[in-house]
């Protein structure tokens, strides 16, 4: 469990990042922070394994203030997966994903042989294994990181909008994929995005932020949906137009739902049938 | 041309491998005093160097540091060393010179180098738990390293042209049969001279290019043959 | 101090011969860079040769050029013309590859804008190619002109006068004061010269007073638009 206790952050410009924050984000669940840029999400990820001190106010992990902690092994512990994969660009594949392990003081062979076992898990070929990162695609560099970031069995996997720089076809397969990781894994994934519709997909608990990490609603994907705690969420979340404001319209064949734009999203079946 | 075939036949002469300035003796000073200040700057300079680029500070004085050596004549400021050491202590006064000509090249190379490394991938060696020493030795040196090189050959080239004008204050050198041939006007020596010279220079610098070239790690070497290879897909 | 006083005259006439054998090198260098820059940047086969022979050239140690091209192209090594032919060789070596570099860093995307709004080649260079590309090519300008003005120093050693004189004098006289007044002469006037380069780039460059900071505010500030 992680938890947030009146956490702020204030810049040295001035800026203040985050202001007042408080939330719990329980164990073996996928928390999403979502918002827009600037709004202090990320900052909020970086206080977990304190690649940012905050300001004031405490940041738990199972009871224990991580400030308390060594920074070096807080980092080794926790999972860490970025935009734009952050690989070591002179290390080989396999050699980024033993990177933790050979820090913590694995063997080398031993090392090597768990980090062939996750490229397995996120679905890499061992082919790949001794190409560097400038040899893969986007897609194929973000599943490395993935790897990465699961290399020393952490409890907690933080995400900072790892899928953002790849394209949407890309980006669903991988968060299929990351769906299927963490039903066998449970982690406590911490997920970063500006994308809502990535957070109702992957999210258990999904915290609606606003500048300064003011948060708006938080909630499972189908508390805010169906119950939207403002104007701005609702617009947000786009309830009222697109995809997700559906009419039922009768057909020959039955009733289907439409969204905004006319275009049929699926069929209304009756609960149970 | 005739004055080239003069010039290889007094270069080629048995002469030249005897007596105090042998070519052989003349080569062996120029590299010895060129092998000696690059290494002294370097312990100075490389060090220096790699903490701006880590830190981030110190950084204006470096660039006003390099930009400003620039506008000193190196040919001026030996002669001005060698006056105020006393004309006793010419390779003192010479050494400090090549040094500190070859402080701002080596000085720039190594904070270039740090400064040019991707702020993200920095960012995720610390990220993963990387001391600040790991980060600095294990990502930020070695992705350094080729601009590193890059200063290196500046400053060596540097200081094997200002050991050529060395020649002057009757410091020895390949400079030694140009600056002693001008005034008797023996063309064939002062061509000779300059001949060796332009070798050794493009030698040297050949040499470093291929180093700097080695330097880069494989990772970011881009060739097409990588390029053609790197698409297989995802197993899943 | 006294001997500085007693010869103004002398360091003033030497720094005048200076300067003009130095502007020449200069002026020469830049009009012949120009266009083999220009050359270099559009055909993607001759960049190559060019780049490295002007580097190679460059690296040449200037005692060693100042006797090889005379011998090479049949003129007088002891003369000034030997002195201004080195130091516009070094000067081209050196604004050749910021003129590619320069007209490399110029957006594909505002050339496209140009070509498409309807601007000939020849005249799209001159109004939007070349004042874009002018930021890198004045950078290279500076440390053209700097490095030259030092560097004509050794026109001393094959017989040329200017201020490298006093370095000569002095040392044979053993006068400190003369060899220190000798570079503090060649840096004042190179970084004089650099000064004038930077301002003038500024009056004819106005767009680039501002981009630093605006670009910088740019990168950092993202307007809150994805919601």
């Amino acid at each position: 469990m992680i938890e947030f206790r009146s956490v702020a952050k204030r810049f040295p410009d001035g800026t203040v990042a985050v202001d007042d924050f408080s939330l719990v984000l329980p164990s073996r669940q996928t928390t999403v922070f979502v918002g827009s840029s600037g709004c202090g999400k990320t900052t909020l990820l970086r206080m977990i394994n304190r690649m940012v001190e905050p300001s004031s106010g405490e940041v738990e992990i199972d009871g224990e203030s991580v400030l308390g902690k060594d920074p070096v092994a807080l980092r080794r512990s926790i999972g860490y997966v970025m935009q734009n994969s952050g690989l070591m660009p002179h290390f080989t594949v396999i050699d980024n994903v033993a990177t933790v392990l050979r820090l913590v003081g694995v063997q080398k062979r031993a090392a090597h042989e768990r980090a062939r076992e996750l490229l397995e898990v996120v679905g890499l070929d061992l082919a790949l294994a001794d190409r560097y990162p400038s040899q893969l695609s986007g897609g194929q560099q973000q599943r490395v990181g993935v790897a990465r970031g699961l290399a020393a069995d952490p409890n907690i996997l933080l995400m900072d909008e790892p899928f953002g720089a790849v394209d949407p076809i890309v980006r669903a397969d991988l968060q299929q994929e990351l769906i299927r990781l963490q039903r066998d894994l449970d982690k406590t994934v911490v997920f970063v995005t500006h994308d809502i519709d990535e957070a109702f997909l992957l999210g258990d608990q999904v915290v609606i932020l606003d500048k300064g990490a003011r948060v708006i609603q938080v909630g499972s994907p189908s508390e805010i949906i169906d119950n939207p705690a403002d104007e701005f969420v609702s617009a947000f979340i786009g309830v009222e137009r697109g995809r997700r404001a559906l009419r039922i319209k009768e057909t020959p064949h039955g009733r289907v739902l439409v969204d905004s734009e006319g275009r049929t999203q699926g069929a209304l079946v009756e609960d149970g049938g | 041309m005739n004055l080239f075939a003069q010039a290889f036949a007094w270069l080629f002469a048995p002469e030249r491998m005897e007596g105090t300035y042998a070519l052989p003796t003349l080569l062996g000073q120029h590299l010895l005093y060129t092998v000696i200040s690059v290494l002294i700057a370097a312990a100075i300079a490389v060090p220096a160097g790699w903490a701006i680029g880590h830190t981030g500070r110190g950084r204006e004085v470096a660039v006003g540091i390099s930009g400003a050596a620039r506008a000193v004549p190196s040919f001026g400021l030996m002669v001005l060393l060698v006056l105020v050491l006393g004309v006793l202590r010419i390779p003192e006064a010479a050494v400090v010179t090549f040094v500190l000509l070859a402080i701002p090249s080596l000085l720039a190379g190594a904070y270039t180098g740090i400064e040019a490394v991707d702020r993200h991938v920095i960012d995720a060696a610390r990220a993963m738990g990387m001391t600040e020493w790991q980060v600095f030795w294990k990502v930020e040196m070695r992705l350094g390293l080729p601009l590193l090189v890059g200063g290196i050959r500046a400053a060596t080239l540097q200081v094997i042209a200002t050991v050529t004008i060395a020649a002057y204050v009757n410091l020895g050198g390949l400079g030694w049969p140009i600056i002693q041939g001008i005034p008797l006007r023996r063309f064939e020596q002062v061509l000779g001279g300059a001949i060796l010279v332009a070798l050794l220079a493009l030698l040297v610098d050949l040499l470093l290019a291929l180093a700097q070239r080695m330097a880069v790690p494989t990772g970011l070497r881009t060739s097409s043959r990588d390029r053609s290879t790197a698409s297989v897909p995802a197993s899943s | 101090m006294s001997w500085v006083l007693d010869n103004v005259d002398l360091i003033l006439q030497l720094a005048v011969v200076h300067l003009r054998q130095c502007v020449i090198a200069i002026l020469l260098g830049s009009l012949i860079a120009l266009p083999l820059g220009w050359v270099a940047w559009r055909y993607r086969l001759v960049r190559g040769p060019v780049i490295v022979l002007t580097g190679l050239l460059y690296t040449i140690p200037s005692l060693a050029l100042l006797i090889l091209m005379p011998a090479v192209l049949g003129y007088s090594a002891i003369s000034e013309t030997n002195l201004v032919v080195a130091l516009t060789i070094y000067a081209v070596a050196i604004l050749v590859r910021s003129v590619a570099d320069g007209l490399d860093s110029v957006d594909a995307a505002v050339r496209q804008a140009a070509t498409a709004m309807g601007y000939g080649g020849f005249r799209r260079f001159w109004t939007v190619d070349l004042p874009l590309a002018g930021p890198v090519i004045l950078a290279g300008l500076r440390v053209a002109a700097v490095s030259t003005i030092s560097l004509a120093t050794v026109g001393i050693l094959i017989g040329v006068t200017n201020l490298g004189y006093l370095f000569e004098n002095g040392l044979q006289r053993r006068i400190v004061a003369e060899v220190l007044a000798g570079v503090l002469a060649v840096v004042v006037i190179a970084l004089v010269i650099d000064l004038l380069l930077m301002l003038a780039g500024r009056a004819i460059m106005p767009w680039t007073r501002a981009s630093t900071n605006a670009t910088a505010r740019r990168v950092r500030l993202p307007v809150r638009a994805a919601a």
